[in-house]
């Protein structure tokens, strides 16, 4: 009896090898531990064996049985995995066919730029302010110490609104620069004062390869107690160090504006030459990246605020320029162009 | 302005290279905008002197000069016709870069045998040297020049084109730029020496000036030189001017410009003689008055102009240009030299309203001082006296009515580290002011000072100004860098700033690419927009001085501009476009400036995603707009419904207004076909607009949290058969008008059969949900069919039986 169950075992387990599919492993299972199986059969049986005998026949077929469960298991596991692999190679893709395009939206490198010099100076305390487009003479000019046949306003060439006033006047302009709010601001807000003020700004200029009738400037306004010129050149020499990067050069000079006194200019070494000299810097090494000054006390008295207090600082910077330099956009107009082969770049 | 360096040189000693001075005066607030060096290609060129001139054997044209060069002497072939024993001429040697009088390219001299004779080396004509277009006549240099030293060292020169700022109208003149570099550099400056002897009788005898309007002329100046001939300038003289860019006309006009550039004063040359009744009247013009210029265009003069008028009329517009009655010509020999000072604002006015810009005007609109007139006039009459022969009457005519004293104004060292964040000495301020020639007398402390600015100065107005003087010549580099210490203001940030931000990025995360056109338009392209040609009401605003008839109007939207966008780009892009622009309209209000609300205006056309292998993506249409804008409001926050509306640029029957609280706040809708004609469109075009800051308000409310929901949801389809003409915002509202309906989504819209004609099939997945309990399905089938019952009874709406 003992023999036949060893028998029983060697042969099932050998069949197992050669099974290689599922339907296989069924039938196996039984016939070897089906009810109906031989081994169902001697354990059924074992009543009517001798005591003794009942006792090691019955161990051993639990231990065949047991084996026999275990090689099933182990059989099945490896199918399923044969099959697993099988599978994945049958369901191999080409992966190289282009994935499905979703259509990519871009902000306009305008835009883009003006998010990260706002940010710039809002990580500097500043707060973004913005103001009428469509502006007063006296918030542009007047009260910016340009009155009327002043020659500042001939490097401002301006668009006039066909608007009359009673006696004559025509007071209604688009605003030349950003620097307009600056006395709307203090009018409205006591100080301590640091704000800038991006927008869009007006020239009567034809369009070129460098100009536009229309372009974004941004102004910044600071006043309080206690404001210096090195308070100015630290602000703008920080905002450079961080837009233009470490190790570019910074030229602060002397320069006239009526509305600051004593007046700035900052520029930044030519990255096209290193400072040495090109077409694009017109061999000077240097670009002009924006006015400032120290607010003239007559424009804080315009504002409402006394000079013998307050003492503030201002500058104006063009904002189409900083793409066109860090890029190398030869043409400003594609600015306006709406040209989607232009805009895609960005 | 542009200023020779050599002529600079005469002013004061400059030890520092043209391209280091430069660069000083830039930093210290004039400009250099370029440095052109003349002769820097004249190698191989010497003075030599024409000792000999042979006719050429071969050649009636052609002669053969012999030129001296001190220790060799050359034998060139020479076609010119001005060949002088004795002249000075240069002498280009073989290899020499010149300028080919042919081509106006810089070419190398070569030998050349010219009708059988070898010429090695040439005599140069001005256009060979690049001095001027004179290529017919060799050039003759002045008696003096040097033999055998190069050309270079001669004539050469650097011209400094200076940007002078306009509040430094005396840095228009070399006098005033050499006072820079003195101040600059440490140099001491050495002026002309004016003197020169006067005849009787006394100019009083012989001329009045009376000033009828001291308002527009503080001072008026004038000498009278008898006896001049007229005549070509000295050629140094011609080429000085030439070199500032001004042409040469005639001995007299040339030491007026020569005089204006050197002292920053504008001078006018009257001939004495056309100038009837011996008598000068500085006056506004009379009504109607005309007067014919110089250029002999007759000029309508108004009342706010001045002029310089004789006994019979106007003689000059004051400061802009002269009368040509009165004019220097060759038959003149008594001259009216005027040397005045006129009030900026009006000398501005006039050369514009006259278009008549000039080197004088620039002068005067910025305010030169009043004080430069007798240092001027006294500097041209010894010229003229020198250079035409004249003999000067006694004294000169001086009537001053606008003389101002000037107060010295108080600087003190505290004033200066307050604004500049840096210790100036006193001794450092004085130091730097002195230089510039300002008087400085020590205040009653120790620590300020009294200072007068110098008489050509007309900028020095207060105590800032005069620390801008301190600090540009002690130098902006010496100001520290320090960052701003005071404490941060209060920031009260502009709640619409925020909003464009968000609304911007939800843009282009939907695939939208942000465009940024003109604010301005034409009424063309505004009418466009119009099926049926109408006005458009309310007008647009218009400008008093637009530039072009494309851009005369500001916009009041900003559909005109992305339509246009989108039919240029169609030319070159066939996929799916999505424009968005957010920006200012101008919408005019009376007596104000215009109100300037923020838009958001997006437009769509083509197939909704790219071309792909999956197969062509369906082109976009009315609800993908919608959906835009949905998504958008949902992301804002905002409840909107949308509603039917007439918006005449819009498609009849595919337009909605996006309805905020009982307001409309824009609209979204496909394009009308004509409008699309208009723009050259041939596609269907769906836009929408939305204003930013009418909705800003619904935008900013405090959302609470809601807790997720802990119990189950019940989901229930129901399809429904109703009329064609109900909408699913009506059987919407009667769905979640029942309790425990907590979401519904329309999934299924059909026609056709087995749907009976007139009517459609909308299907809905209802889902039941309630925040306290766990539904029973008797419960929801309980709310179900009250809602069909309602639905039935309100929309005649019934189940539809599945077959
Ligand atoms: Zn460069």
């Amino acid at each position: 009896m003992l023999q036949q169950l060893e028998q029983l075992k060697s042969k099932a387990l050998q069949e197992l090898t050669s099974i290689n599919h599922p339907e296989q492993m069924e039938s196996w299972r039984v016939r070897y531990l089906g009810k109906k199986s031989e081994l169902t059969r001697i354990l059924r049986s074992l009543a009517t064996l001798p005591v003794d005998e009942r006792k090691a026949v019955g161990a051993q077929a639990n231990r065949v049985k047991a084996d026999l469960a275990d090689g099933l298991r182990q059989k099945e596991q490896a199918l399923r995995e044969m099959q697993l692999a099988a599978s994945a190679q049958e369901e191999r893709i080409d992966i190289t066919l282009p994935g499905h395009p979703f259509p990519i939206g871009r902000l306009h490198p305008i835009t883009q730029t003006l998010h990260e010099i706002c940010s710039i100076f809002a990580s500097m305390g500043f707060q973004v302010v913005e103001g009428p487009e469509v502006e007063w003479d006296h918030y542009n000019f007047e009260a910016l110490n340009i009155p009327k046949e002043h020659p500042a306003r001939d490097t401002m060439a301006t668009l006039w609104v066909d608007f009359k006033t009673d006696s004559g006047q025509r007071p209604m302009l688009l605003r030349t620069h950003t620097t307009s709010v600056d006395i709307r601001i203090m009018e409205t807000t006591p100080p301590p004062l640091r704000v800038v003020i991006p927008g869009k700004v007006y020239r009567y200029e034809a369009s070129d390869a460098t100009h536009t009738p229309m372009f974004y400037q941004i102004d910044g306004l600071v006043v309080d107690e206690g404001i210096t010129m090195a308070d100015l050149k630290g602000t703008l020499y920080e905002f450079a160090r961080r837009f233009f990067g470490e190790d570019r050069k910074v030229r602060f000079r002397c320069d006239y504006f009526p509305f600051v006194e004593p007046g700035a200019e900052m520029a930044i070494e030519c990255s096209v030459c290193g400072g040495k000299g090109c077409r694009l810097c017109n061999y000077t090494g240097w670009i002009e990246i924006l006015g400032a000054g120290m607010t003239h006390p007559q424009v804080l008295r315009n504002g409402g605020l006394d000079p013998q207090v307050y003492t503030g600082f201002a500058f104006g910077m063009g904002v189409d320029r900083l793409p066109i330099l860090r890029y190398g956009i030869d043409d400003t107009r594609l600015f306006y162009s709406s040209d989607l082969r232009f805009l895609r770049q960005f | 302005m542009k200023i020779p360096f050599k002529w600079l040189q005469q002013y004061i000693d400059i030890t520092l290279p043209p391209a280091d001075l430069a660069n000083r005066l830039t930093m210290a607030g004039t400009e250099v905008k370029g440095l052109e060096v003349i002769g820097g290609s004249w190698e191989n060129i010497v003075i030599g002197r024409i000792i000999a001139v042979n006719p050429h054997p071969n050649a009636d044209r052609l002669s053969l000069p012999t030129i001296d060069l001190g220790t060799e002497q050359h034998t060139v072939v020479c076609g010119a016709p001005n060949l002088m024993v004795g002249d000075k001429v240069a002498f280009a040697y073989v290899g020499a870069q010149l300028i080919d009088g042919y081509t106006d390219k810089l070419s190398t001299l070569k030998p050349a045998k010219i009708r059988g004779i070898l010429s090695s080396g040439m005599a140069c004509s001005e256009k060979e040297l690049g001095i001027s277009d004179n290529h017919e006549t060799i050039m003759v240099l002045p008696p003096e020049a040097p033999i055998g030293i190069p050309v270079a060292d001669y004539l050469g020169d650097t011209i400094f084109d200076l940007d002078v700022t306009p509040n430094r109208p005396d840095c228009l003149s070399v006098v005033g730029i050499a006072r820079e570099v003195a101040a600059l550099t440490g140099q001491s400056l050495h002026l002309p020496q004016v003197s020169y002897e006067e005849a009787v009788p006394p100019i009083d005898q012989q001329i009045s000036v009376e000033i009828d309007a001291p308002d527009l002329c503080p001072r008026y100046c004038a000498s009278l030189i008898t006896g001049v001939k007229i005549t070509d300038s000295p050629k140094w003289l011609q080429q000085r001017l030439l070199a500032c860019g001004i042409r040469s006309i005639n001995n007299i006009v040339d030491i007026t410009n020569y005089v204006m550039l050197e002292y920053g004063q504008p001078l006018h040359a009257f001939d004495y003689r056309r100038i009837r009744g011996n008598k000068i009247i500085v006056r506004r013009p009379t009504p109607g008055e005309a007067m014919v210029t110089l250029d002999g265009v007759t000029r309508i003069l108004s009342e706010n102009m001045l002029v310089i008028a004789g006994g019979e009329g106007a003689v000059a517009i004051a400061g802009v240009m002269g009368g040509a009655d009165s004019e220097v010509t060759p038959e003149t020999t008594s001259i009216l030299l005027e040397a005045a000072n006129f009030n900026p604002a009006s000398i501005h006015y006039t050369g514009r309203q006259l278009s008549l810009p000039s080197e004088a005007c620039m002068r005067f609109e910025r305010g030169i001082r009043p004080e430069l007139t007798i240092p001027a006039l006294k500097r041209a009459t010894q010229l003229i006296i020198q250079l035409a022969d004249g003999k000067a009457a006694r004294g000169f005519i001086d009537v001053y009515p606008g003389k101002l004293d000037r107060e010295p104004i108080l600087l003190s060292v505290g004033k200066v580290k307050t604004l500049l964040g840096v210790d100036f000495s006193l001794d450092q301020i004085v130091t730097a002011l002195t230089s510039l020639g300002f008087d400085c007398k020590m205040g009653d402390s120790a620590s300020e000072v009294l200072v007068s600015a110098p008489y050509w100065r007309s900028d020095i107005h207060q105590a800032v100004d005069l620390i801008e003087e301190v600090v540009r010549i002690i130098g902006y580099d010496n100001i520290p860098v320090t960052m701003l210490s005071q404490p941060l203001p209060r920031q009260n940030p502009e709640p619409i700033l925020a909003l464009k931000q968000k609304v911007v990025h939800s843009l282009i995360g939907y695939g939208f690419q942000e465009v940024i056109t003109y604010s301005l338009t034409s009424l063309e392209m505004l009418s466009k927009l119009l099926p049926e040609p109408h006005p458009l009401e309310p007008a647009p605003l218009r400008l008093a001085n637009p530039m072009t008839a494309d851009q005369e109007y500001l916009r009041p939207n900003l559909r005109v501009n992305l339509l246009a966008a989108l039919s240029a780009n169609r030319r070159h892009e066939d996929g799916g476009i999505r424009l968005f622009e957010l920006g200012k309209v101008y919408l005019p209000r009376p007596d104000d400036l215009p109100d300037e609300p923020e838009v958001l205006c997006g437009i769509l056309s083509g197939p909704g995603f790219e071309k792909s292998w999956q197969g062509e993506a369906e082109p976009v249409d009315f609800y993908t707009a919608k959906g835009v804008v949905e998504t958008l409001l949902s992301q804002l926050g905002v409840e909107a419904s949308l509603e039917h509306c007439q918006d005449e640029t819009l498609h009849p029957g595919k337009q909605a207004s996006i309805v905020v609280a009982d307001g409309s706040l824009g609209v979204v809708g496909e394009l009308h076909p004509k409008v699309a004609r208009a723009f050259e469109i041939s596609e269907p075009v769906y836009l929408f607009e939305i204003n930013l800051t009418a909705l800003l308000p619904y935008t900013v409310g405090h959302r609470m949290f809601q807790p997720i929901p802990r119990f189950p949801a019940i989901v229930r389809d129901i399809a429904l058969v109703v009329d064609a003409g109900i909408t699913h915002q009506k059987v919407l509202n009667i769905i979640n008008s029942f309790p425990l309906v907590s979401q519904v989504t329309l999934f299924d819209v059909y026609t056709g059969e087995p749907v009976p004609p007139g009517k459609k099939s909308l299907a809905y997945r209802i889902t039941f949900q309630s925040p306290a309990r766990t539904l029973t399905d008797k419960a929801v089938d309980n709310v179900q069919q009250q809602i069909l019952a309602k639905l039935s009874h309100d929309l005649g709406a019934t189940l539809r039986t599945q077959n």
